[in-house]
């Protein structure tokens, strides 16, 4: 079956793209032969004059290259001649004599967009789906099939550079604004439009020139002003990604290149730089974390076939404060369910109403929503001081007070007031489900949702069956995750879950290098230096020193003298620091921002801060408590596969993505490596520092957590 | 009497109110749609009632915005129900609400509808101000110009007082009478003292303080979310002075005649906003969805008078129709509930309804009844509850079927004076 069809309107020849038995569009090898023969046909047909191109996909027009075809490639030389091939296939369509209107309407993306922009005009929907992107470098790649070139001749440099340094996609209006697209509709009268452009071009007429202003004119249009242009977007990118990341950077040289030695430069620049990119390990690393999420987006976490989840329209939540108005308002934005929360107090319940209202308000203001889906969302929020309402909710989701008499009268309370059906999630980071669930008179009916703050923004929720959770529960709990934007991993019961269990290890140790003098901003820099958004003590100040605290107890009562809290903790609580929250924390904060590090820290506990340290002995501590904990938890069955592991770790506490997760980083390091490592530090710095059983086992049989031959 | 066909008695299920709060106060920053959306959303949680039934959404509005002129839409758009319900908005002045739930009644008697919404709204902390009818003109024309030089013309015919802002008054269109004068010309001309009338007041508010501090009232009110922080909870209406005494009331001083006059801002309503649903449904579906019915609308009826005669005297001939219709006397009710415009309109209704002279005066063939006040306004009125003119209707409903099942009442009556000289009588029966 072929993946595009023709069908003549007048002297326009309308080309359909509708790849069979797939759900969206994307480039492969196949399509792109199949293109080009189209296209050879189109070039000797009489009768056709212009061409437009479309997509049969409802909802969506080309959403990229076929990543599959990628990650096939073995060597440099083949990934250049995969860019190259692209390249060809681009610029057969860019120099086609008739004229290609291509009428784009849901996501188009990668490969997508730069067939787009090889084509001669482009008209688009004002509808939220239709989005337009290159977001090559999040797969660690540069756009190789042109659209490096193409984009900042059509743009200009920095709305070029904008889209393509952080892989972002911007909507239909922003596309009109920037000049990406000639013509922006509505839906309904997208292929009539795009006919009548193409007629129009038949004829020999014109495209709509772009607007830029004085200042464009200025920055984009002369080669001092764009001299300019490179040399910030390298500082930003630089300050950005630290250096870990190369593509960007190579994407600002191509764009250089082609912009001030010509397109055919650029277009040789462009293939050489994407064929170097696609094999380094950043950009494996990065590809391999997106057929992690893809796969996960298809899990529910129970075997296929098992569990049947609940529609949810109604959820209830117990606990006003930030955590349940975060998910309340989360809630309401993403998935447009009723959220009703609920909490003694009234004064309470009124402040998350107000704090789960300004989530959308921030939406509203940005443009992200229109008034009326903004005062539609609004009425979705609702609070009370009783249960009503709670009924007719399919899944109660518990916020209150970290402490398992006040949880197990909570669910107490909901099972006296809920059909025995409804679902009772407890959000909990420290205390065990089968402890709250422990009495219960339906217990198949309650498990773990680990919710990390703030809602809105943290990406990943653990969701934590106990061996009682029935799998229609555990299905329910996990789509609706997804529904409300979330990437979730199941997780056993176990103390710490997943991401708390292999962040408070490293936590911790942070707090013993602080005890031996080691500056605050110098642990910091090392963390942040090896990829980490923020430094364990940035995050500890973040966290909260109450909350580190109890994790803390609750992990060493769980795990032993290997988890003995560092006594950093106590003594910062023993002097009313809380970190952020009361602006007193190992950092000075002014006016809700962090300022300098707090040296009186060292006067608290007592030692001088040291002038000389070997900041690779600090890296090494901070990441082998981590990568330690990571495998003993994997050894005791606490995450399912290294793949949820590794995107829980990504996710869940920002572990360098281009590292690919703790697992893939012993993968890489070696099991016997990383365990020599381990004793030496065993022996410099304590028991805690013992391998992991399985590491041990690892390193004598030569195991890996993932295939060597780089599967997923 | 009209009697419906078997399963298709309309019956209440439940109320929910706002909190009732004098104009310019803590509801001010509330939109009518706001006010009337809560208090239905509310509703809808407190009985489980799944969206996807209600058939249709009347509401009541007396002075509406121009900008929101159907308000039972914005309600019927709330996202807890199917966007395919219909609304309309009504106005029968002061009886609105009541109005609302009787049209609902008699589409579920005709079989039109199983489930309906109904009840009424009103923010008077938010009432269109007009420009003149001068400016309205230049404005009208303005916007039809075709250039600048014609357009300045019209706006130099503009004068100062043109500019002047008119607001709505409550008076009669047809007479130009305030209803305060109204009140104060009933309470002339049927001899009610001020002394009567500060001692009704004072009953008004102790009885409604009462039924707040024992919850009964709290019992139908969801609380408000107010302030920019949300953080204000308003549970309670704040026009109720629990602590008012007969020589505070005594010197207030006359509002309307200055000199000769006894209505005061004690002895009458204040301007109050709010808004008040009540749930009701067909019996047969009622029972099938396993609800309980507080009440059933046993009859209703509406009559009106002549707006230069005794304006607030509608009831009089309102009530004896609505008794007629619903085939009781006035013997049979267990409950009477009297809208408070202003105490010497009640004590004027009162008065006609009990006295032969006045009977005949009516042309009414007998006495209509004798109000017994152990049995009538036992909640207090709108003197202490406050008048969100349409919403006063559906909070009567509320409060009267909720009394009913408390006391174990088989009849009870609501009597409403409206604007226009017009009277609304309701006539609801226990549901077994």
């Amino acid at each position: 079956m072929s993946a595009f069809t023709l069908e003549r309107r007048g002297g326009v020849t309308l080309v359909t793209f509708d790849l069979p038995n797939e759900s969206v569009n994307t480039i492969s090898k196949a399509v792109g032969w199949e293109l080009e023969e189209v296209l050879t046909r189109l070039a000797s047909d009489e009768p056709t004059k212009a061409i437009v191109l479309r997509s049969g996909k409802p909802d969506s027009f080309i959403a990229g290259a076929d990543i599959d075809e990628f990650v096939q490639l073995r060597t440099v030389e083949e990934a250049v001649r995969l860019s190259r091939d692209g390249q060809l296939l681009m610029q057969r369509a860019a120099d086609s004599t008739k004229p290609i209107v291509v009428a784009i309407h849901g996501a188009c993306l990668g490969g997508g967009l730069e067939l787009a922009l090889a084509c001669h005009y482009r008209v688009a929907t004002d509808h939220p789906k239709t989005q337009l992107g290159l977001p090559e470098t999040q797969l660690g790649l540069i756009p190789g099939a042109g659209g490096s070139n193409r984009l900042p001749r059509l743009v200009g440099v920095r709305a070029a550079f904008d889209i393509i340094l952080a892989g972002k996609s911007v909507r239909g209006r922003k596309a009109l604004q920037i000049g990406l697209i000639d013509e922006l509709v509505p839906e309904a009268i997208l292929l009539e439009t795009a006919i009548a452009a193409a007629e129009r071009l038949a004829r020999g007429g014109s495209r709509s020139k772009r607007r830029g202003g004085l200042s464009g004119a200025l920055l984009d249009g002369t080669p001092l002003g764009r001299m300019v242009v490179y040399s910030k977007a390298r500082e930003q990118v630089t300050k950005k990604t630290g250096g870990n990341y190369p593509a960007p950077l190579r994407a600002i040289d191509v764009v250089r290149t082609s912009m001030e030695d010509g397109m055919t430069k650029g277009i040789e620049a462009e293939a050489q730089a994407f064929g170097e990119l696609a094999m380094t390990d950043v950009s494996r690393r990065l590809v391999e974390i997106f057929f992690a999420t893809t796969a996960l987006k298809k899990d529910d976490g129970v075997p296929e076939g098992m569990g049947r989840a609940v529609p949810v329209r109604r959820i209830g939540i117990i606990g006003s404060g930030f955590m349940g108005a975060g998910i309340a308002g989360t809630a309401v934005m993403t998935a447009q369910v009723e959220a009703r929360m609920k909490d003694a107090d009234l004064v309470r319940v009124g402040k998350g109403l107000k704090a789960a209202t300004d989530l959308l308000g921030v939406r509203l203001k940005r443009k992200q929503i229109t008034r009326y889906e903004y005062e539609r969302q609004r009425a979705l929020l609702s609070g009370t001081g009783d249960f009503s309402g709670f009924a007719g909710a399919q899944v109660v989701i518990e916020a209150v007070f970290e402490d398992l008499a006040v949880k197990r009268q909570v669910v107490a309370e909901l099972e006296a007031h809920l059909p025995a059906t409804t679902i009772i999630a407890t959000n909990t980071s420290t205390i065990p489900i089968h402890d709250i669930a422990m009495g219960a008179r339906n217990p198949e009916r309650i498990l773990g949702m680990h919710f990390f703050s703030p809602v809105e923004k943290m990406p990943l929720l653990e969701v934590i069956p106990t061996s009682s959770t029935s799998a229609d529960a555990i299905v329910t709990a996990v789509q609706f995750g997804r529904r409300i934007g979330k990437t979730v991993i199941v997780v056993a019961d176990s103390p710490g879950f997943w991401v708390n269990r292999i962040l408070l290890p490293y936590l911790n140790e942070a707090g013993f290098l602080l005890e031996e003098g080691v500056p605050i901003e110098m642990i910091d820099s090392v963390m942040t230096a090896w990829g980490f958004p923020v430094g364990p003590v940035t995050l500890l100040d973040e966290v909260g020193l109450d909350v580190g605290e109890k994790a803390g107890k609750g992990m060493h009562a769980a795990f032993g003298d290997r988890l003995t809290p560092s006594r950093v903790i106590s003594v910062m609580r023993a002097d009313d620091r809380l970190g952020r929250k009361n602006s007193r924390g190992f950092y000075f904060y002014k006016d809700g921002h962090k300022t300098g590090a707090d040296g009186s820290v060292f006067q608290l506990l007592g030692v001088r801060p040291q002038g000389e340290v070997d900041r690779q002995l600090v890296e090494e501590r901070l990441v082998y408590a981590m990568l330690n904990e990571a495998a003993m938890a994997m050894g005791e069955g606490v995450v399912r596969t290294p793949r949820d592991a590794d995107v829980g770790a990504i996710f869940g506490i920002g572990y360098p993505p281009f590292r690919g997760g703790p697992l893939r980083t012993l993968d890489a390091i070696g099991a016997g490596e990383a365990v020599a490592k381990l004793e030496r530090l065993e022996a410099s710095h304590g028991p805690r520092f013992h391998p992991a059983p399985v590491l041990e086992e690892m390193a004598r049989t030569g195991g890996r957590w993932y295939p060597a031959d780089g599967g997923r | 009497m009209l009697t419906p066909p078997p399963g298709r008695r309309a019956v209440v299920i439940a109320g929910v109110r706002t909190p009732f709060a004098k104009a310019g106060t803590v509801l001010r920053d509330a939109s009518a749609a706001d006010l009337a959306r809560h208090c239905t959303r509310e509703l809808l949680y407190r009985t489980e009632l799944p969206g996807s039934e209600v058939d249709e959404v009347i509401y009541g509005q007396v002075v509406p915005s121009p900008l929101l002129p159907n308000v039972a839409r914005e309600v019927s758009l709330l996202p807890q129900l199917p966007r395919t319900v219909p609304a309309y908005t009504l106005n029968r002045a002061c009886a609105s609400g009541a109005q609302a739930i009787c049209n609902a009644a008699d589409q579920i008697m005709a079989g039109h509808a199983d489930v309906i919404l109904a009840g009424g709204v009103e923010t008077l902390s938010d009432v269109p101000i007009l420009h003149t009818r001068k400016f309205s003109q230049v404005l009208v024309s303005a916007s039809k110009a075709k250039s600048l030089s014609e357009r300045l013309g019209l706006f130099a015919q503009v004068r100062p007082r043109d500019l002047v802002p008119v607001s709505p008054a409550i008076a009669e269109p047809s007479t130009g009478e305030s209803m305060g004068q109204s009140a104060e010309k009933m309470a002339k001309e049927n001899h009610i003292s001020r002394l009567a009338q500060d001692e009704y007041a004072l009953m008004s508010h102790q009885r409604a303080a009462a039924a707040t501090a024992d919850g009964r009232l709290l019992a139908e009110i969801t609380p408000w979310f107010g302030g920019r922080g949300m953080d204000q909870v308003i549970q309670t209406d704040n026009t109720i002075r629990a602590d008012t005494t007969l020589d505070a009331l005594g010197k207030l001083r006359p509002v309307f005649d200055r000199k000769y006059g006894t209505v005061t801002a004690g002895n009458a309503s204040p301007l109050t906003d709010g808004a008040a649903t009540t749930l009701l449904m067909s019996e047969e579906r009622a029972r099938a969805m396993g609800y309980r019915p507080l009440t059933a609308i046993r009859s209703y009826a509406v009559a009106a008078v002549d707006p230069g005669w005794q304006l607030l005297m509608g009831p009089a001939y309102a009530v004896p129709l609505a008794l007629r219709r619903a085939g009781i006397g006035w013997g049979h009710l267990g409950l009477v509930e009297i809208h408070e415009a202003f105490a010497s309109q009640v004590l004027s209704n009162v008065q006609a309804w009990g006295s032969a002279d006045w009977s005949a005066r009516l042309g009414l063939p007998s006495v209509t009844g004798e109000v017994d006040w152990d049995r009538t306004n036992v909640l207090g009125g709108s003197i202490a509850l406050g008048h969100p003119f349409a919403a006063t209707g559906a909070r009567l409903v509320t409060t009267l079927s909720n009394e009913m099942v408390r006391r174990d009442v088989q009849f009870g009556l609501i009597s409403i004076c409206a604007q226009g000289g017009m009277g609304f009588a309701v006539v609801l029966e226990r549901v077994a």
